[in-house]
């Protein structure tokens, strides 16, 4: 639910330079509309680790272009107030992402990003999930339930990157991943 | 950052000829928000009350801020405390409680405070007693704040509230612990609360203290915990066999049995059998279960549980 409210307010625009420009929250316990296009949320149930969920939202929007160079992402303080979780954790996850290399931070201003993940354009990316969209259309028509889909999407795509890296492992095109953005 | 927020030393507090808590060591590091965890009747409210100086110890000692005396008129300046239940004057409204407050301190931030209350939509004119239930806790929570403490400690503070009071005050507590220096450092204040809630645990703490008995039974840093812990599932034929690590809790049935155990993530797992990553709930349950076992800071101090002493 969050998180739509957050995309939505970056499909509208906040330009780099406006979400970097100023801190438009006044109100003293900084609850107010925090100046980054994303907002995060948790799934409790997911047992993924809290910040980890953090730095897949963010690499998440990133790839799907929601974040862009420059963005601001959520302030510490209004992150915790709005999930109620340990400041420590955001932090934590905040540090992973500049790790990563994805973010910078500021000193008094806040986290930026500094790099992008989304190797492709915003309309290429419509065009492509309209293509995945009729192929699900199709499987569906087969016979296939969600399960299945995304058993035989997870199977074509380890088969595809197999194929194409020859003996590099899952976990070796990951970190690939991760050194190519660096 | 290295000051402990409460040094405790041998502590202990006898009611009568029942030791409400015995031989208390632990040292709670400023910057964190510390869980202090266990059954009831483990000691909580009594340790808490010995740090903020309601009660005097039976044995051993207790100092707070970096070495104060509990009680000290610059530890009390410098410790909000809100007893269980958040309570407030039922019969005083809003801005007669800011009033007393204010005139019962040597700080206080009417600023904050009335600007925080607006901000919850409380009316200062309102009797505290006509507030909900969510109100009257933050209308405590905003008190203690204003006094800008630099340990809050808050016994049981959301038991008695609904899931949105729950998260709402969570909320104000942890922005205030995360007041920002500057990015990537915190200069909130430190927090120690004492909660039953095990399934929140995890998002809001990253100290546990977990008392049981009247003893400190678990004390640390969450990832440390988590990472010093590991489930392993196998064979429970082999289950008594398994002792190249502390084991902490056993559950077993007729042919599988799950072994927590003291293991990190490089530790070899025994052939046959499967390792997995531990919530802190799961850990805190498995340690609540068996009050013999025990991990606390420093190296050998991690008990052995005997076979023999494992559940069935």
């Amino acid at each position: 639910m969050d998180i739509d409210k957050g995309i939505g307010k970056g499909r509208v625009g906040v330009s780099p330079a406006g979400a970097g420009g100023g801190d438009r929250s006044t109100a003293p316990s900084g609850r107010a509309t925090a100046a980054s296009p994303i907002e995060f949320r948790l799934d409790a149930a997911s047992g993924v680790p809290t910040y980890l969920q953090l730095v897949h939202q963010v690499e998440h929007a990133l790839r799907l272009g929601y974040l862009k160079l420059g963005d601001q992402l959520p302030k510490v303080r209004d992150v915790v107030a709005s999930l109620a979780i340990n400041p420590n954790t955001v932090l934590k996850a905040y540090k992973e992402l500049e790790t990563k290399g994805l973010t910078a931070g500021r000193p008094g201003q806040g986290t930026f990003i500094q790099a992008t993940l989304s190797q492709v354009a915003l309309p290429e990316l419509t065009a492509l999930r309209r293509s995945l969209l009729g192929w699900l259309g199709t499987a569906d028509g087969a016979g296939l339930d969600e399960d299945g889909m995304v058993a035989l999407f997870t199977s074509a795509l380890r088969d595809f990157y197999e194929r194409r890296s020859g003996s590099r492992t899952r976990g070796g095109a990951a970190s690939g991943e991760t050194e190519g953005v660096a | 950052m290295s000051m402990n927020v409460i040094e405790a030393t041998g502590l202990g507090k006898r009611y009568g000829s029942t030791w409400a808590l015995r031989e208390c060591t632990l040292a709670i590091p400023a910057g964190h928000v510390a869980a202090l965890v266990g059954p009831n009747g483990a000691g909580k409210t009594t340790l808490l009350n010995l740090a903020v100086g309601l009660a005097e110890p039976s044995a051993g000692g207790v100092t707070v801020l970096g070495g104060l005396p509990p009680g000290s008129p610059a530890a009390l300046d410098g410790i909000a405390f809100v007893a269980q239940d958040t309570p407030v004057y039922k019969n005083l409204s809003a801005a007669d409680m800011l009033h007393l407050t204010r005139n019962l301190n040597r700080r206080f931030d009417q600023r904050y405070a009335e600007a925080r209350l607006a901000e919850l939509g409380i009316p200062l004119n309102r009797k505290a007693g006509k507030l909900s239930g969510g109100q009257q806790a933050q209308l405590a929570l905003t008190l203690a704040l204003a006094r800008r403490p630099r340990l809050l400690v808050l016994d049981e503070p959301v038991a008695m509230l609904d899931p949105v009071a729950r998260h709402d005050f969570m909320a104000t507590v942890l922005a205030a612990a995360a007041a920002e220096k500057g990015e990537g450092e915190l200069g909130g204040v430190s927090v120690v609360l004492s909660s039953h809630v095990l399934t929140e645990l995890e998002r809001v703490a990253d100290y546990l203290i977990l008392l049981s008995q009247g003893r400190v039974q678990v004390a640390g840093e969450v990832d440390d915990l988590l990472a010093s812990h590991r489930m392993l599932t196998g064979p429970a034929a082999e289950a008594d066999k398994y002792a190249e690590r502390p084991v902490v809790h056993v559950r077993r049935g007729e042919a599988q049995a799950h072994l927590l155990v003291r293991a990190t993530a490089d530790d070899p797992v025994p052939p046959g059998w499967e390792a997995h990553p531990v919530g802190l709930e799961e850990l805190t349950l498995a340690y609540l279960r068996e009050p013999g076992a025990a991990a606390l800071p420093g190296p050998g101090r991690g008990r052995h549980t005997q076979p023999s002493e494992v559940t069935q």
